[in-house]
């Protein structure tokens, strides 16, 4: 059965109400925006988010209801600082937050991905981040006596949705660029949704097995999706949209502000490809890659 | 940046995505994911391997911001007191990490008072706790706060585990920046004036933030 999906196919099959969702996993690229906008669209409910840091695909979810829950290091606008939505959620009561760091998020993803019930740490002793959150736990070290550590309980995501720029049809994928937590959310998930700039022949994938960062037994869904990270960037295929960021902000001061821009960017448009027709057509050549810069050829004969 | 082009030549940037880089990166950058920051990387892992050299102890340096910074160097960025409640900030990021790990930090931020409290309303990085031993008492393996650069000063700190006043930029009165901090402020009797940035800093700065986006 072939796993290649349309976004509203793979949203509505694999992220039920109440999913735990891995997502925006390579901190501010590769930020699957177009898979959170059918989740949006097809206004699922209960999530909980699980990711290290969100640019501001965390708060469009949190702006829009989807969310009850978020295990995150840092939620906001990488950009600008705070997002209004996620800070209105928070402040408000509506959101609860599970406060991580990025290295415990990444060991919690981690312990997920090998099987075990924790990892221990030596980072955030002391700080209020683990008090109170049922991801810490302290242990000493059964080898060096008196040695204080964080427990950090594993964490398996119910689906997450990995972007990178190339996948064939059975979901073998290759990356390249900045991988953040995305190899441990891959395999610490009971589902995995691959979002990708193009689908390539099998070949391509397995000319370059050390690119490859999502083997596809491990996949349900693979989707096709050009621009589906944009306004972050996908390298070699798109450039940052820098002034997104700073337009964001200003324009989603106000829940009505909000509502009105999830309107129009998100409810009003039916899918990616009408996304990426509504924006500007020189803003959206100006993201083009200017410069490409191929890496050297491996050789990998024998 | 400016480090590499000025007085440390060899030093390797590691950034939390899982970047190192030997250069930097050949234009501004706004986020640590940026493609000029993984195009010309030396390498580039995921998270868990770079926090791996930080938490194995190679990694002498870390550069962090936070809404708050007290007496003894801890840091806030999760959450803040204000007039009708809590009011919620972006979170530790990797910044928790970085203060747990690293051989030493620095911290930047504006110099108000009440951005520089006596006691952090939450500890989300740890400095110098509540005092001497504090860091070792939790398990902390090493490091803590090197300095606070404020806009109106540099703080460092001694044995004690407490900031003092180290410089005053040039033209701040030190009565300012007492003033302006939320303890008293320890002043060493002779407060020297921060070195004016050299020629070549302030080139190196300024060729690579035209805009004044990070530096203005």
């Amino acid at each position: 059965m072939s796993k290649l999906f349309s976004m509203a196919e793979a949203i509505a099959q694999f992220v039920p109400d109440g999913t735990s969702v891995a997502m925006s996993l390579q901190l501010e690229q590769m930020i699957p925006f177009a898979a959170a906008h059918e989740i949006i669209r097809q206004k699922k409910r209960n999530l909980t988010l699980i990711g290290p840091i969100s640019d501001v695909l965390f708060d469009q979810l949190i702006g829009a209801g989807c969310v009850d829950r978020v295990i995150a290091a840092w939620i906001g606008n990488a950009m600008m600082g705070s997002a209004y939505n996620f800070r209105r959620a928070v402040e408000g009561g509506s959101v609860k937050v599970f406060n991580m760091t990025n290295f415990t998020l990444a060991l919690a993803l981690q312990a997920g991905a090998l099987g075990v019930p924790f990892l221990p740490t030596r980072s955030a002793q002391g700080s209020d981040t683990a008090k109170g959150n049922h991801f810490f736990y302290q242990i000493f070290s059964p080898f060096e006596p008196k040695e204080s550590l964080w427990a950090v309980r594993a964490l398996n995501p119910d689906v997450t949705i990995a972007h990178v720029q190339r996948a064939d049809s059975d979901g073998n994928a290759h990356c390249w660029g900045s991988f953040g937590v995305m190899l441990e959310a891959v395999r610490s998930a009971k589902r995995v949704i691959v979002v990708t700039e193009e689908v390539v022949a099998p070949e391509v994938i397995s000319s370059d097995p050390n690119r490859t960062v999502i083997p596809g037994f491990l996949v349900s869904a693979v989707v096709e999706c050009p621009y589906g990270a944009h306004p972050s960037p996908v390298q070699g295929y798109y450039n940052r949209d820098d002034a997104f960021f700073p337009e964001y902000h200003d324009k989603t001061k106000t829940p009505a502000q909000s509502d009105a821009w999830l309107e129009e960017w998100v409810l009003g448009v039916r899918d990616r490809g009408e996304y990426v027709q509504k924006i500007d057509a020189a803003r959206l050549a100006s993201l083009a890659i200017k410069n490409h810069a191929y890496a050297a050829p491996a050789d990998f004969g024998f | 940046m400016v480090a590499k082009k000025t007085h440390a030549p060899n030093a390797v940037g590691i950034f939390e995505n899982g970047v190192i880089r030997n250069s930097p990166a050949s234009q501004l950058i706004y986020t640590m994911a940026d493609p000029p920051n993984i195009l010309g990387a030396t390498q580039c892992l995921e998270m868990i391997s770079v926090m791996s050299l930080l938490q194995s102890g190679r990694v002498h340096l870390g550069f962090l911001g936070a809404a708050e910074v007290d007496r003894f160097g801890n840091l806030n960025s999760t959450q803040v007191q204000g007039p009708r409640g809590i009011i919620r900030l972006p979170g530790s990021g990797g910044a928790c990490d970085i203060a747990s790990l690293a051989h030493r930090f620095v911290v930047l931020l504006e110099h108000k008072k009440e951005r520089l409290p006596e006691r952090v309303s939450f500890l989300t990085s740890p400095g110098n706790g509540d005092g001497p031993g504090w860091r070792k008492r939790v398990g902390l393996p090493r490091g803590g706060p090197s300095a606070a650069i404020t806009t109106k000063a540099v703080l460092r700190f001694r044995e004690d585990g407490e900031a003092y006043l180290h410089s005053v930029h040039p033209g701040i009165d030190v009565d300012d920046v007492v003033m302006n901090t939320g303890w008293k402020l320890k002043v060493v009797d002779e407060v020297q004036t921060t070195a004016a940035p050299s020629r070549a800093e302030l080139q190196a700065i300024r060729e690579y933030d035209k805009e004044g986006f990070w530096t203005s």
